[in-house]
């Protein structure tokens, strides 16, 4: 009935969509949607360095977005520019800097297209495992800090002083969220990656009431999402990524009548 | 552990500096299992800069901070949450620690909300999310609760019988507090120490000896010690305006 490689989309788009779901939730909460656009945009150099080394894509891409948070970090502490300037300093010159490097690799032959947006033909079985493996790996680690982690989303100090630790917490979600990126660039496309961990967030908050709901919808949203994006990749030949991001834009749209009816029902 | 087993948490000549400025120094005190030791002073005096580094906070302190226990209750000053998060009072009230229904219903209780439990977090009124604060802070039957002006906000009656409260919470639980307090009454009534902060360690001691101390009037006024007996003492220093140690010459 489908292909194999559209079969193979579609089982990575699910392991990516149970990736998204729950961290995205974290990126909304804690305003990390920026943070996610820059160590997505150093995806790209993390990929010319893999290709140019012959190295794994997905560790290669995780190591360049680790170096990338840790680069941060550390410019916020030197420099008194504001964050959203260092972000997008960030951004843009590791993407001008990949690119630059690509044009250096002229004797590989590489599709730039498909790494900005993402490409259903791409995915291989290796990199359903890699998706699945890591995407299992990623979430026992999120349930692992996700008190910690929740405890100082919601308020700093409350948990420091409780004894929670929630700078090692944000520390591994950091990495957490370096991994989700090299695990679904494939997919999604580095450009819209954050797109998928905003997006069906963004859905789930105007169903939810608590923290839990909302990781749960915003799971259910990404999976909706994989499924229309795909389906109509198929059928219109648009490309996957693109396809993936305007469904979850669908449900996101169809999730505001919801919140109106909600509100007219306080009133 | 400390030689002696009821100390919760020890504070010596500890201070912090922020850009060359003293925030608070030189400030030693110890909590200690079933005592209520209150922090007095006005505003900016370093009061709520003292719990933070108790508390373990703030990192960057000077002098010495010895905790004894992990299991503590904080109600903060300021809490700044993010309502966009969707968050009901029973999440919030197992945010740091895992709690059965009953036990927060109990908790709730305690402090007269429990009618609140699914209500979301943002839509509660000053008054009540205090009284939220203060059972998410019990609820753990913490060793140390470390309480930041706990009833602002909250009407007269119930100011009066949340204090009981935590009167009665030290007692049960066998828990030191810290507490910080604008309600001289309440410190002079329930307290078993008081320390006396202007950026440094004005005066402490019981409440009567710290009633009667000048210092205290002069920070207060003579209003706030009226309702007990005047004793003086000698002054040994005075103040800059900034509530230094003015040096003598």
């Amino acid at each position: 009935m489908f292909d194999d490689f559209f079969i193979r989309a579609l089982v990575a788009g699910i392991g990516v969509a149970f990736i998204t779901g729950p961290l995205g939730c974290f990126v909304v909460w804690r305003r990390l949607s920026y943070f996610g656009d820059t160590l997505a945009h150093s995806a790209l150099l993390g990929v010319t360095i893999a290709l140019s080394l012959e190295f794994n894509i997905a560790l290669s891409v995780f190591i360049t977005a680790s170096v990338i948070a840790l680069f941060l970090i550390q410019l916020q502490k030197k420099t008194n520019l504001p964050g959203d300037a260092l972000l997008g300093l960030l951004a843009h010159s590791s993407l001008g800097i990949g690119l630059v490097a690509i044009g250096f690799l002229s004797f590989i032959r590489f599709d730039v297209m498909g790494l900005l947006f993402g490409d259903i033909l791409a995915v291989t079985t290796n990199d359903l495992l890699i998706i699945w493996i890591g995407g299992v790996l990623i979430l026992l680690t999120l349930r692992f800090i996700w008190k910690p982690l929740f405890a100082s989303t919601v308020n700093y100090e409350l948990a420091e002083a409780e004894g929670l630790k929630p700078d090692i917490a944000k520390a591994i979600f950091t990495l957490l969220m370096a991994a989700v990126i090299a695990l679904s660039i494939k997919m999604i496309g580095l450009l819209l990656i954050t797109g998928m961990l905003i997006i069906p967030a963004a859905f789930a908050r105007n169903l939810s009431d608590t923290p839990k709901k909302m990781v749960i919808f915003s799971i259910i949203g990404g999976l909706l999402s994989v499924f229309l994006g795909l389906f109509s990749s198929l059928k219109f030949n648009t490309p996957s990524g693109p396809s993936i991001i305007t469904a979850a834009l669908i449900l996101f749209v169809i999730s505001l009548f919801k919140i109106k009816q909600t509100i007219k029902l306080k009133n | 552990m400390s030689l002696d087993k009821n100390t919760l948490v020890r504070l010596k000549d500890a201070g912090i500096k922020q850009d060359e400025k003293w925030l608070v120094q030189g400030v030693s005190l110890e909590v200690n299992r079933g005592k209520i030791i209150t922090l007095i002073g006005p505003n900016g005096s370093g009061k709520s800069t003292t719990a933070k580094i108790a508390l373990g906070i703030y990192k960057n302190y000077e002098g010495t901070v010895e905790k004894f226990t992990n299991k503590i209750g904080y109600v903060p000053q300021k809490i700044s949450i993010d309502w966009t998060l969707p968050l009901r009072v029973a999440d919030f009230m197992v945010l740091t620690e895992n709690l059965s229904a009953d036990e927060i219903e109990e908790a709730l209780s305690l402090t007269g909300v429990n009618h609140l439990v699914n209500k979301n977090l943002g839509n509660l009124s000053g008054g009540e999310f205090q009284r939220v604060l203060l059972a998410r802070a019990i609820s753990k039957k913490p060793d140390l609760l470390v309480l930041d002006e706990p009833v602002q906000g909250v009407d007269f009656t119930g100011e009066i019988a949340l204090y009981e409260l935590i009167k009665k919470i030290s007692e049960k639980l066998n828990c030191g507090i810290l507490l910080i307090s604008h309600d001289l009454h309440m410190v002079m009534s329930a307290t078993d120490h008081v320390v006396c902060l202007n950026g440094h360690v004005c005066c402490s001691g019981s409440p009567i000896d710290v009633a009667k101390d000048k210092e205290y009037k002069a920070l207060f006024g003579d209003q706030a010690s009226q309702t007990l007996s005047i004793y003086e003492h000698k002054h040994d220093h005075e103040h800059t305006d900034d509530g230094k140690i003015k040096q003598k010459n």
